[in-house]
């Protein structure tokens, strides 16, 4: 049973298709000849379906190998090109919930750029501070910010952003605002042009489509300096032979999850919904972490249910559900596979103790009620031996020499 | 049985794994995560859970076709392991990290998830051997490959953790072997070096790496009979037994070079005297532990003889032992007096004797005073 959709999702069946078909081919679409000519019309129809399925232009369509580099693309390129044209502009405002793809990104140039990064509260329900960006912007004065990043829909609880407000807040200082909707795109509603984003990262094995593409969305007059260089593809920002194959099944997925949406997103919430339910039956001191959808429904992703379980350690949750054929995720970033307590829960306000207990279940398209029942069933088991394990810094009650004396 | 493998990323724990998973357990693999900092790459033989480590038990996983995990245990590690090495350090004794490790990270905490957890024992590929009796009572003996022979830094493992231990190396006749069969199972690991030194110090710089942990007050250096010879910088940077960086600025009445004979941490003091005296003839062990029921002298108070051993790849003298209690705090403690039939040299106090009985490891105290007949109190 698989639990865990929003770390990757199976291929759709029209990716697969469309990948197989484009990945027998030949072609390198800058190539002038015929099988070139052809490779580029794979990719510029893929473009114009990205385009179509995000809400943009498909000049404003930049393909990469997925959404870390998108997110890095963005954020180092918009810092470098508003640092370059105003020295000044050091500040990142930037959410305290954001994947590594940007926190590392603007951490890491807090350390070899001059960059100032200035992370934004969030409240209990993970929801970014608008009253802290404004703040920013206003005390801290504007004309020190380079970008503002803050991600679409939050990869471990959930929680939908208010995108669009601070889209609002920042055009009022003419501050290019970024947004990593790697989770959101394919699963709510999101369109690039509507949101007044600057750019805005998504990806292709998160909705259906392969692993290593995706893409930047980035306004056709936002200026953005490079980080890869090269033969001057895509707008000269990206360079690097296009990946047709896998563009096109980036498109095939894209156009099946958008045309689908509104259906399937309902049919997933309601899955998430009987699985939340379950939870709280099945373990009455679960907590749901997020937006609780009875009361917010669209302020959650429709396929993401997060809980913290007292008193376990969310490895050894894993460790359990994975045994009895369960597939879920603590949600957290992983060093050398270390489950650290997450970051994004501590900016909720969770002790470190309370973090490690969490555990995320997220569905997608092939969720079936048969998942969440068979879910719902090995759960109470699992969780009473979890409980039993205990936490892992805790000390063990085995009595040796050195616990006596 | 289901049986959890600690797999460090060695040949040794993958090759144990190996063959838990080959005598038709249920295995599943679990690197421990023991440093908060793991995103550094080994160094030779040095260091320990780095990201190759990692990657290394998880590929011997894959081989091996069983599930596996990290878990993180570097807040324990940290406290239990790390400290307690740092405090015994700063209280002018040599503690033997490896070992507190076992004691109470590997088959305590570790152990006491797994049983948690639903399995019935951790294995590791250390190279010891347990026997268990018809009654169901673990015993703890050398390995057949002496030379690599585990047993001492397992000997403070009590009766409880011996029974849910395996250890599947525990009569391989030499490193060799393990490092073919690794080769014939197609382990990656097979020729990987062996850890050595401390995991914790990545740069093998013990002393350094104390210099930063533990303040380092100067005082005097005294010679066996009490009279001050010289002066130091901190008395937790030496080590019983040392002989060099001294700098002792009045000779010995011999002419012969000196020896840290004990360090006085209260007085913070260093004393030295002649290689003589660096010979142990008596031990007084306290923390004291059984490798499985304690042999029945213990109960009586008798002496007994045995053979006692003090560092990991030291050889076991004969000696005889006696157990007594002592009351502390309205409890009945034990305490261990070691007669060594034979000297010991640099011993102190803080390392561990093991005690023998040919193969078999009977307990364990931790070392609280080495005396030499020869010297005199002062």
């Amino acid at each position: 049973m698989y639990l865990d959709h929003a770390a990757t999702t199976p291929i759709s069946a029209p990716a697969l298709a469309a990948l197989t078909t484009v990945l027998a081919r030949s072609g390198n679409p800058s190539s002038l000849h015929g099988a070139g000519r052809r490779a580029r019309a794979t990719v510029e129809e893929a473009r114009e379906t990205i385009a179509v399925a995000a809400g943009a232009h498909p000049t404003e369509v930049i393909f990469t190998s997925g959404g870390t580099e998108a997110d890095n693309l963005a954020v180092k390129g918009l810092y470098w090109a508003r640092n370059a044209a105003e020295p000044q502009r050091r500040r990142i405002l930037v959410s305290g919930i954001e994947h590594a793809a940007v926190q590392d990104t603007v951490e890491w140039l807090e350390k070899h750029e001059g960059a100032e990064a200035v992370w934004l509260p969030v409240d209990a329900t993970g929801t970014v501070s608008l009253a802290a960006l404004e703040k920013e912007l206003d005390d801290g004065g504007a004309e020190s910010v380079a970008l503002v990043t803050c991600m679409w829909a939050n990869n471990e609880v959930g929680t939908i952003q208010p995108i669009a407000d601070i889209v609002v807040l920042a055009a009022g200082h003419g501050i290019p605002v970024h947004s990593d909707a790697v989770q959101a795109f394919g699963s709510v509603p999101v369109d690039f042009r509507a949101s007044g984003l600057a750019a805005m990262s998504i990806s292709g094995h998160k909705i259906g489509g392969p692993v290593g593409v995706g893409a930047l969305l980035l306004g056709r007059d936002v200026t953005l300096t490079p980080v890869q260089h090269g033969g001057g593809q895509e707008r000269g920002v990206r360079s690097g032979t296009l990946d047709t194959a896998g563009i096109a099944a980036f498109a095939a997925a894209a156009r099946d999850v958008t045309d689908n949406l509104a259906a399937e997103s309902a049919r997933i919430a309601a899955l998430r919904d009987a699985l939340i339910e379950g939870v709280r039956a099945a373990v009455p001191a679960a907590v749901l972490r997020g937006v609780d959808p009875a009361t917010a429904p669209d302020k959650r992703l429709p396929g993401n249910a997060h809980f913290t379980f007292p008193g376990c350690e969310g490895d050894s949750l894993l460790f359990l559900l994975d045994m009895a054929g369960i597939e879920s995720s603590t949600g957290s970033a992983c060093t050398a596979g270390v489950p650290r307590p997450s970051h994004v829960l501590l900016a909720m306000g969770l002790d470190e103790d309370t973090a490690r207990g969490a555990q995320r279940f997220s569905l997608g398209h092939t969720s079936s009620p048969e998942d969440v029942d068979a879910f719902v069933a090995a759960l109470p088991q699992a969780h009473a031996r979890a409980k039993q394990a205990g936490m892992a810094g805790r000390a063990s009650s085995i009595r040796t020499a050195s616990t006596t004396r | 049985m289901r049986v959890l493998a600690a797999m460090s990323g060695g040949v040794d724990s993958a090759v144990a794994a190996a063959r838990a998973v080959e005598a038709g357990h249920d295995v599943v693999g679990v690197h421990l995560a023991l440093s908060r900092m793991p995103g550094t790459l080994r160094t030779g033989s040095r260091g320990c859970c780095t990201v190759e480590d990692s990657n290394d038990a998880w590929r011997a996983a894959d081989k091996l076709g069983i599930p596996y995990y990290v878990w993180d245990f570097s807040e324990r590690f940290k406290e239990d392991v790390v400290q307690d090495f740092i405090d015994e350090y700063a209280a002018g004794r040599t503690p033997n990290p490896c070992m507190r490790c076992n004691e109470r990270i590997k088959f305590a905490a570790l152990l006491e998830k797994a049983i948690a957890l639903g399995f019935d024992a951790v294995c590791t590929g250390h190279y010891a051997k347990v026997f268990t009796d018809a009654d169901g009572n673990p015993e703890l003996h050398r390995a057949a490959d002496w030379a690599k022979d585990q047993s001492y830094v397992l000997g403070v493992l009590t009766h409880e953790q011996l029974r849910h231990s395996m250890f599947p190396l525990a009569d391989t006749p030499s490193k060799a072997e393990v490092r073919a069969e690794a080769e014939r199972r197609g382990l990656s690991v097979a020729k990987k070096p062996d850890s050595h030194d401390i995991c914790f110090i990545s740069d093998g710089d013990t002393a350094g790496w104390l210099a930063e942990k533990i303040p380092m007050t100067p005082g005097d250096i005294v010679d066996e009979t009490g009279a001050t010879v010289g002066g130091h910088t901190g008395a937790n940077q030496f080590t019983v037994g040392q002989r060099r960086g001294l700098k002792l600025g009045t000779p010995a009445a011999d002419g012969k070079p000196r020896f840290v004979l004990e360090i006085r941490p209260k007085e913070n003091k260093v004393v030295v005297g002649p290689h003589a005296l660096l010979a142990i003839d008596e031990l007084n062990g306290i923390k004291v532990s059984w490798a499985g029921l304690p042999i029945a002298e213990v109960a009586t108070g008798e002496e007994f003889d045995c053979h006692a051993q003090v560092r990991a790849h030291g050889d076991p003298v004969p000696a005889r032992a006696r157990v007594t209690e002592v009351m502390d705090d309205g409890v009945g403690r034990q305490r261990l007096t070691v007669t060594l039939a034979e000297p010991l040299r640099g011993v102190a106090p803080g390392q561990t004797v093991v005690l023998y009985q040919g193969t078999r490891v009977l307990g364990q105290a931790t070392i609280d005073a080495a005396r030499s007949l020869a010297r005199p109190e002062f």
